[in-house]
């Protein structure tokens, strides 16, 4: 496809040696911006705390040391927090689906009366800046209405307020409203209910959005900071990644470093694997030229 | 919502019972797939909006019922000098992202647009440090700034540069947050903007180069005004989000040193949790809430107007 250079000009002698100077300048620095701070991170949690406060640093470690990880892993008790991380992560995401999809689905075919209404009721609140909004729902947490739960350092903390998500009911919604009607009547002729038909006819079609809404609430509940800082005050109830800035201040650093290395593994190889999905994720949403 | 309930019925020479009786059946069953997401939505999302607009205006001790004290909150905050300070550094972290976070990533993308070689590992590599966890992030990048065995001091030295206080100096501690959160997140800008490059049609370059543009002509009737869109845009969501910056600050600085990098978030973090003051907490929340919307309603009519 035609960009601002044109084919003809990189085919001139000149042309081909600008490109090829500008691609090797590009990948170096691309390298050495985004890939060589995530080496560095991983050759450090194999140095000992000693070489690691070395002047200058060393670049490769002295001596290959992987008990680094082991002793990290003892150290902070890492198998408590990631339990507890995926316990967090793996319920945001099947409450998110359990709640939006068929919501969603609601919204898209059934069209109920104010239908619209509460679909915008729902879009309104993604102009909300998330912060605005934490003093009143920690409060919330604290005291549930009418029920009068108390779901400090309970995961529900997590799940209930992470269902509300527009987000996912608008990718959800766009989804199904592109189904075709057809299908849902013929459905409904063979006798299915509007359950049935969801289950049966919809969702197996919406395979590509179901997963693009579970990587993007998994990986979000995995990078979440502030909202698992203020309901996890109990430090054994807490997720990791606020359990590793808790301990920051008191481990040692290469300890951290391989702690911070292994807190980084899920997300990491969720990209790895899903990268296309992803991405599709990240301009779905918006941007269109 | 379907016209043909609001047709008379014999219009359609439908039995009125049969054909209302499955509406109704319908609603139901849309009301009971959508009650689990609404009973969310309204205690977590709706409920928590109007509770705090009213928390602004009350005093919180949880053994007494709230009592309402006026504007009391806001004057608390007004009289507060960290409140001002806290609004001077956010603005500064929000301009200095702008800075870099708005035109390093249309520039790298109008770059990588044109590479005809290893695109995919360039989206890939921009795109790691967005899926490490925040505090990951903050928590490396503090041990890269560590002035003594630091790795960017080492780098410095390595070409023969003095070294740097970084985080340790109120004169380039909120510059040094500003270059990790931009780390962190410029990856989905740069692929966003690269989404939009490639809509562009080729023959709008074509036409402009006949017209004798150059590469920068064409860039800037051509490229710029193809993209306007996608970059306003972000620069409305990026700075929705860097006014609300609170990971770096909180890990790395804790406000300091002094109060240089103390962020509006971070005041409110420690008006609500330190102090347990919810109410004044809450003026903070319902002020930032303010001055967002307004990014927020310009963000809604313009994608508004390009549907």
């Amino acid at each position: 496809m035609r960009t601002l250079v044109s084919e003809s000009q990189l085919r001139t002698p000149r042309g081909k040696a600008v490109y090829w100077t500008v691609f090797v300048v590009v990948a170096v620095a691309f390298t050495a911006a985004f890939v060589f701070p995530l080496i560095w991170m991983v050759l450090g949690a194999m140095k000992t705390a000693p070489e690691l406060a070395r002047v200058p640093p060393t670049v490769l470690p002295q001596q290959a040391n992987l008990g680094t990880y082991v002793e990290a892993w003892n150290f902070m008790s890492l198998a408590h927090f990631f339990l507890n991380t995926i316990i967090v992560v793996i319920g945001a995401w099947l409450v998110q689906l359990a709640v939006d999809v068929p919501a969603a689905y609601a919204l898209s075919k059934l069209k109920p009366k104010l239908g619209n209404v509460v679909l915008g009721m729902m879009l309104a609140t993604l102009m909300l800046p998330a912060s605005a909004l934490l003093v009143p729902t920690y409060l919330t947490i604290t005291d549930v209405p009418l029920l009068g739960w108390n779901l400090v350092n309970n995961p529900l903390a997590i799940w209930l307020p992470g269902a509300a998500n527009a987000f996912n009911i608008y990718l959800l919604k766009r989804f199904f409203d592109q189904i075709p009607g057809e299908l849902i009547e013929a459905s409904t002729l063979d006798g299915a209910g509007p359950i049935k038909t969801m289950v049966r006819v919809v969702l197996p079609l919406a395979r590509p959005v179901l997963g693009v809404v579970s990587i993007l609430s998994i990986v979000t509940a995995w990078k979440d900071f502030i909202w698992p800082l203020l309901v996890f005050s109990d430090p054994q109830a807490q997720t990791l990644s606020v359990a590793l800035q808790r301990f920051a201040p008191d481990t040692p650093v290469n300890l951290l470093l391989a702690g911070l290395v292994l807190a980084s593994v899920p997300t990491i190889v969720i990209f790895l694997i899903f990268q296309r999905n992803i991405l599709a994720g990240l301009t779905a949403g918006s941007v269109k030229g | 919502m379907s016209t043909a309930v609001r047709l008379p019925s014999a219009a359609l020479g439908v039995r009125p019972t049969g054909r209302l009786r499955r509406r109704v059946r319908e609603n139901i069953t849309a009301y009971g797939l959508l009650c689990a997401a609404l009973l969310c939505f309204a205690g977590f999302s709706w409920y928590p909006i109007v509770r705090g607009v009213l928390l602004s205006f009350q005093q919180v001790n949880f053994v007494t019922a709230p009592t309402w004290v006026g504007l009391e909150n806001f004057q608390k905050l007004f009289a507060d000098p960290q409140f001002w300070e806290a609004w001077v550094n956010t603005l500064l972290f929000t301009g200095l992202a702008l800075v870099f976070g708005f035109a390093v990533p249309f520039a790298i993308a109008v770059l990588l647009n044109e590479l005809r070689h290893g695109k995919a590992y360039f989206r890939l590599v921009v795109y790691l440090p967005v899926m490490l966890p925040p505090v990951v992030v903050a928590l490396l990048w503090k041990w890269f700034y560590d002035p003594g065995p630091g790795l960017f001091n080492a780098a410095l030295h390595a070409v023969g540069l003095p070294g740097l206080s970084w985080l340790d100096s109120p004169t380039t501690a909120m510059l040094s947050l500003v270059l990790v959160s931009t780390w962190a997140n410029m990856g989905s800008a740069t692929l966003i903007y690269l989404a939009a490059l490639q809509t562009i049609p080729g023959d709008l370059y074509e036409a402009a180069e006949l017209d004798g543009a150059g590469l920068w002509g064409r860039l800037r009737h051509v490229t710029i005004p193809q993209t306007r869109f996608a970059l306003l845009v972000m620069l409305l969501l990026q700075i929705v989000a860097t006014m609300q910056v609170f990971t770096e600050p909180y890990i790395m600085t804790g406000g300091g040193p002094g109060d240089s990098t103390v962020t509006v978030l971070l005041l409110l973090y420690k008006y609500a949790f330190f102090y347990n003051d919810f109410g004044t907490a809450s003026a903070l929340s319902l002020l930032l809430f303010v001055v967002l919307g307004v990014f927020g309603l310009f963000y809604v009519r313009l994608t508004r107007r390009a549907d």
